[in-house]
Order: structure tokens, then sequence, then C-alpha cells
């Protein structure tokens, strides 16, 4: 027994790994060290953003549009206001109302879904019945329903309609994941031991949902900033905070497309765009490192296998001409 | 491990009994005379009584009815102190439903458990802990039984927790490592600290034996233990098993399809077929001079190289296909595929005879009409089959 377990060590050096590295493992993919440092960045800004801005985002009076220039990093709006004031101030609003309405939409699928998985009966009946109406309702218009009557709540109003429209298909993934995971034999073991359900739910079940959960979480985060972004732009969100949706909003108002006053649109947009494309990244790399098979290591060794099969066949065909 | 190493532990647990007669227990007068009663005799420690377990089928069966299928069908079994049982039969026959309804994953649905003699209550509470604190089971597949995301020492420390008397982190960090060096999982510390996908089959099915060990359980069921291994490192995993339930007197359920693998390491085989159990004694007894033709057919359909080929050809040909159990056959459940079959296995289920060949006192029983007592006089020229007596 001695041999085979020096053996497994010598073949499987990421066994022997301290916990700390394993954390660490995420930032060892490219994409998800790119991922988590545009995002941190983005982070870092709402959270020191209103402090840094160089001036009120609301304030007029200044030049009017001008382009970018030493006083104005961002140019100025129509009634000259600070472009770059209005993104930092707008970073925190858009980036609370993604991870609040990430958060809440995120633990409601998780209650809803694995609780009608695990539970299944009448339970898992109702709970997919309720699953499939919040699916079919059409999001947009029932935000827009709702955020009409909260309109002067500011932004936390509006992330909680976002994840209470947004939450129903992460619970439709993590209920058929559920079902699938609670009958294999691992739970039936902890079942055994005598185990009480809502322990094997948390301890032994959901932490191997972790890859489905935490990519609904950045999925809904990109998605709920996208919403409010779209609410804001159509007029529909609370103008009296700042968002980069806000900003759009006055962009298009003002006929900034058609001016060509691009340092008014492009800066939102581009933000919007960078912290979806890092979420996405980090999404990728979190799949690497839950699932080993999609490793960049474990792609080279594939390749590497491939390659060499096929130099194997290439050498065999040789070999009977 | 002697006996010694455990005593303070189940001293702490006034439940457990003390070791068991059938271990050599040193200083123990009184129990050396109980070593020497033979064992059918002691009361069982682990019993099912007329247990059946039906199940609903997914379609529908004929007239709209809903089917039932008859996984297991009025089985009666008994697991004794010390002693391993094996349950043989093929895949389908029902047998890992038995295991699973005495680990008390699943309810049966006719039939009663006991437990030391004591009907067992309700799959709820503090007296199910209790149950499960006693009666423990190995799982099949290696490679489904253990959690991804949780190290061996999880699998481990839980059960500990959960039914041990530990004082903190360090005890049960303690009792972690003795566990698995008790199922030669060494360096203990270093296995302790890996996850699932690090082990090997063998070496996962070693922390799966010491989970179920974690508890201190009188009665372990082993469902496949070792079907998923490598043929190289069955018999080690085997054989640890049997070292194992003899150190803590266990009562241990084998539930295996190889017959050969049963004869080599239980004390006791029934049968099982379509649900029922068709023959059931001593394990020599079972596999040398199988009375009925369904055990016959097994023996012969294994490889052994010791026996002419035509014959086995010949025979395993003989044994078709397995019932559905959603329309079981009436009577004798083998009667279709029995070559020896009669009018009356169609219609009447048979009870169980004492088997011709073993000596009364062997306990030895077959569930076919062929060794009805009053066709005495037919059988005799009908049993040609005993290839496997030597």
């Amino acid at each position: 027994m001695a041999a085979t377990a020096t053996l497994a060590t010598a073949t499987e050096p990421g066994g022997a790994e301290p916990p700390a590295k394993r954390r660490l493992a995420l930032l060892r993919s490219g994409k998800a060290l790119t991922g988590v440092l545009i995002f941190g960045s983005f982070v870092l800004l709402a959270v020191i953003g209103p402090y840094i801005a160089p001036d009120d985002p609301s304030k007029t009076g200044g030049p009017v549009l001008q382009s970018p220039s030493a006083d104005h990093l961002l140019g100025t709006t129509q009634s000259g206001q600070d472009v770059l004031s209005q993104i930092l101030v707008g970073a925190r609003t858009s980036m609370l109302v993604g991870f609040v309405a990430a958060t809440f939409a995120t633990a409601l699928a998780v209650l809803i879904g694995v609780t009608a998985g695990y539970l299944g009966g009448w339970a898992d009946e109702a709970l997919s019945m309720l699953t499939n109406i919040f699916l079919v309702i059409p999001a947009l218009p029932l935000t827009i329903v709702l955020t009409g009557y909260l309109k002067d709540g500011g932004w936390f109003p509006i992330a909680v309609v976002i994840s209470v429209t947004g939450w129903a298909f992460g619970a439709r993934l993590l209920r058929a994941q559920t079902l699938s995971l609670r009958n294999r034999d691992y739970i039936k073991a902890a079942r055994a031991v005598g185990e009480r359900p809502w322990r094997i739910i948390t301890v032994e079940l959901v932490p191997n949902l972790g890859a489905i959960i935490i990519s609904g979480f950045l999925f809904t985060f990109i998605f709920a900033i996208l919403t409010e972004a779209s609410l804001s732009f159509l007029g529909l969100g609370s103008l009296t905070t700042w968002s980069w949706g806000t900003t759009l909003y006055w962009a298009q108002n003002s006929s900034a497309f058609t001016t060509g006053s691009w340092w008014w649109y492009v800066p939102p947009g581009l933000c919007i765009a960078l912290v979806g494309a890092s979420l996405s990244l980090i999404n990728f790399g979190a799949d690497e490192l839950l699932n080993p098979r999609l490793s960049p290591a474990a792609r080279r060794a594939k390749r590497k296998e491939r390659r060499a099969a096929a130099a194997a066949a290439a050498a065999g065909k040789d070999g009977v001409r | 491990m002697t006996n010694d190493d455990t005593a303070p532990v189940r001293a702490a647990e006034p439940a457990k009994e003390p070791p068991p007669a059938t271990v050599p227990a040193p200083g123990g007068p009184a129990e050396a005379s109980a070593a020497e009663a033979p064992a059918e005799e002691a009361a069982p420690l682990l019993e099912a009584r007329g247990v059946s377990r039906h199940y609903p089928a997914r379609h529908s069966g004929r007239l709209g009815r809903r089917a039932v299928v008859h996984a297991v069908d009025d089985v009666s079994l008994a697991l004794h102190r010390g002693r391993i049982t094996a349950v043989v039969g093929e895949s389908g026959s029902g047998k890992s439903t038995i295991a699973r309804v005495l680990a008390r994953l699943e309810p049966p649905t006719k039939g009663e458990l006991l437990l030391d003699g004591r009907p067992v209550g309700r799959a709820r509470g503090s007296a199910f802990r209790r149950y499960l604190g006693q009666v423990q089971m190995i799982f099949q597949d290696p490679f489904a039984s253990l959690n991804p995301f949780h190290t061996v020492e999880h699998h481990l420390a839980r059960p500990l927790r959960l039914h041990g008397s530990y004082g903190g982190k360090a005890e049960v960090h303690a009792e972690v490592l003795r566990l698995l060096e008790r199922v030669s999982l060494t360096p203990a510390e270093q296995f302790a600290r890996k996850r699932p996908h690090e082990l090997s089959g063998g070496q996962r099915q070693r922390v799966s034996i010491a989970r179920a060990l974690a508890v201190r359980p009188e009665v372990l069921l082993a469902d496949e233990p070792v079907s998923m291994l490598d043929v190289s490192i069955r018999l080690g995993v085997l054989n640890l098993l049997r070292a194992l339930g003899h150190e803590d007197g266990l009562a241990l359920l084998y539930i295996t399809h190889d017959i050969a693998s049963a004869r080599y390491f239980a004390d006791s085989v029934q049968v099982m077929y379509a649900g029922r159990l068709v023959e059931g004694g001593p394990a020599e007894a079972v596999t040398q001079t199988p009375a009925h033709p369904y055990t016959q057919l097994l023996i012969d359909s294994a490889p052994d190289p010791d026996r002419r080929a035509a014959v086995t050809g010949e025979r395993a040909e003989r044994l078709g296909e397995a019932p559905d159990l959603a329309a079981p056959p009436s009577g004798c459940r083998f009667h279709p595929r029995c070559p020896l079959a009669m009018p009356v296995c169609r219609e009447t289920a048979p009870p169980h005879f004492p088997a011709p060949g073993s000596p009364p006192e062997d306990g030895h029983w077959a569930a076919c009409w062929l060794h009805a007592p009053d066709r005495q006089d037919r059988h005799d020229d009908q049993q040609p089959m005993t290839t496997g007596r030597r």
C-alpha cells in the first residue's frame, strides 16, 4: 500500500498542494486573470469613484459639448456636465445594481431550484410551476411596469425587481442538476451515515453545484447591469441617481449620436461592455478550475496525445505501404 | 488491532455489546462456552422477515393499471454476529435492493426488519440514528460513493461526529488516521488530505470501508464491494473486509453476482432469483451440492478450468433471459427457464424444503418442488445435475 501511495503522489502533484495554493489556482489561467484584473478595477472604481470624481456630475454651466481635453478628460455634455465625473459616479450605481441583483437572484434560484430538485413530489411540482411562470413572463415589460411604480426609490428597488424577474432560469438549471445529483451514491451514503437532510443539501450537494451557481451569479450580474442600463436608457430608471445608463439616456436625448459627440456615449458603453467581458472571462476560468478536463494543462496534454496518435497512424500507413 | 484498543471507546457506548463470541476473546471464560455453540442457534443480529420491495413502474401496465415491479418478494434473511452471509444472484435479481432496504435507504413494502430481535421503527428520529450507528453499508461503485468536493478526512470525520462521542477536532483527527491505517491507507496523514479524484478505485473503496467502520457498526452491508474494481485488487479488498469483520465480530452481508467469490468469502450463501431467495445454506454445501436447478446452472455457468467445456456451454445456453419483474411468472419464478420444470411449478410457488445430500442440521434448503418430501422417490432419478459435487 505504501508503494501505491507514493506512486499516487508522484503522478498527481496537485494532490499535495496546500489549500492556499488551490485557491489561487483561478489566477493561473490567463483568461481568468485578465477578467479578474478588469473586474477588479471596476470594483475599485465603484468604491472610490464618487470621491475621485473631479466635479459634481450634475453641475451644469461648464463649456458645452467639448471633446476630451486636459480640463475635462472625457469631454463635456450638452449642458456642460463633466462626462468623467458621470462615469465615475455612475460606476457605483451600475456595479451595485449588478451585485445586489445577482446576489438576490442567485439566492432565490438556489433556494427554489435545489429545494424542488431534492424534495421531489408535490413540492417539486409547485416550485417548478412557479419557476415556469416566471420563465414565461416577459421580463423587460414586467421590469418596466414595476420600476414605473418605484421610480423615485433610487437603484435598490431596480435591483430587487431585476432579481425577481431574473432568478427563474438559474432555478431551472439547478433543479435539473440537483435531480441528477440527489441519486448519486455519495448522497445516499450521507443518508446512510445519518446526516440530516438540511446538512446533506448544504454540505454535500450545493458545493457540487458550485460551477452552475457561480456562472449563474456572473450571468445575472451582467444581465442586471444591462437591464439597469436599458431601463435608464429608456428613461425609466431613476433619473436622480447617476448610472452608466443615465449618461447614455441623456446622450441619446441630446442627439449625441448624430452630432458625433463620441466622448459622451462611448465611455459608458465601453464600461458596460468591459464589465460584461471581464465576467465572461472569469466564468471561463471558473469552469476550467471546477472541471479539470477543461484546464489548459489538460487541453495541452490532449492536443499532444492527438498529435502522437496522428503520427502513429501515419507511421502505420507508411508501414503498410 | 487488538481488542484493547477499542475497549475505552466501547465502554463509552453502553448500547453496544461486548466483543462477540466468535472472536477468541482473551480473558472471558463466560464467552468461551458461548463460542462452542453453533452460530445458527444464536439469535441473529439483523433479520429481515418476509420483506418485499415493490416499485411503481414508469409505464402503466395492462388495462391502464399502474404496473408494479416486484424487485424483492418475501425474502427472509438473518445476519449473525461474526459471520459472513452472501447473497448471490444475477443482475436485476433484487439483491442490491435487499441491501438498500436493510440500510434503510428505502422502506420495505411488506415485511419487517428486526435488529437484536426487536422490530425497527420508522426511518426518522433518534432510534433511526441508533440503527444507522449499528448497520452500515458499503456501496458498489467507489467512483460514485465519495463526494468529489470533500476530502477523505471529511468523509471519515462526519460519521465520527454524528455517532461517536469525541472531544474535539484533534480527537476526531486521530480517529480518522487510525481508521485509514486500519484499511491500510498509509501514510494516513497524507491520505486524509486527499480528494476522491486523487485516489485509485481500490483506494476509494478502502475509504468507503473506513467510512462504514467509523461508526463502529455491528452489521456491515457490502453491496458488490469489489465488482467495480480491477481484478488484481479484488482479493486484497475482500481479504481486508474479512479481516476487519473478524476483528470487530461484524455480521457481514456480502452481495455478489459471483458465486465462486461467495464460496471463498462467505460462511453461508443465499441464492436469489427474480426477487426471491431460491436456495440457502452453508457456503460449502450450497456451492458443492447445489439443490436448486438455478443454483446448478449458476455454478455451471461460472468458468472453472476443472470442468469440461462442453457441459458448460450447453447448460449456459439454457439460462436464457431473466423474467420481467413487472409481470413475474406464476408459481416458481424460475419455471420458464428450468430444464426440470413440472406442472406444479407453474401453479404454486414452492416453500423451502430441506436439501437432499446435506445433513439436516446444516440448514441447507431449496425452494424447489423437486425436493418436496412426497416426491422423494421421483427426484432421485431426476437429479443428475450435481456436477459440482466432488
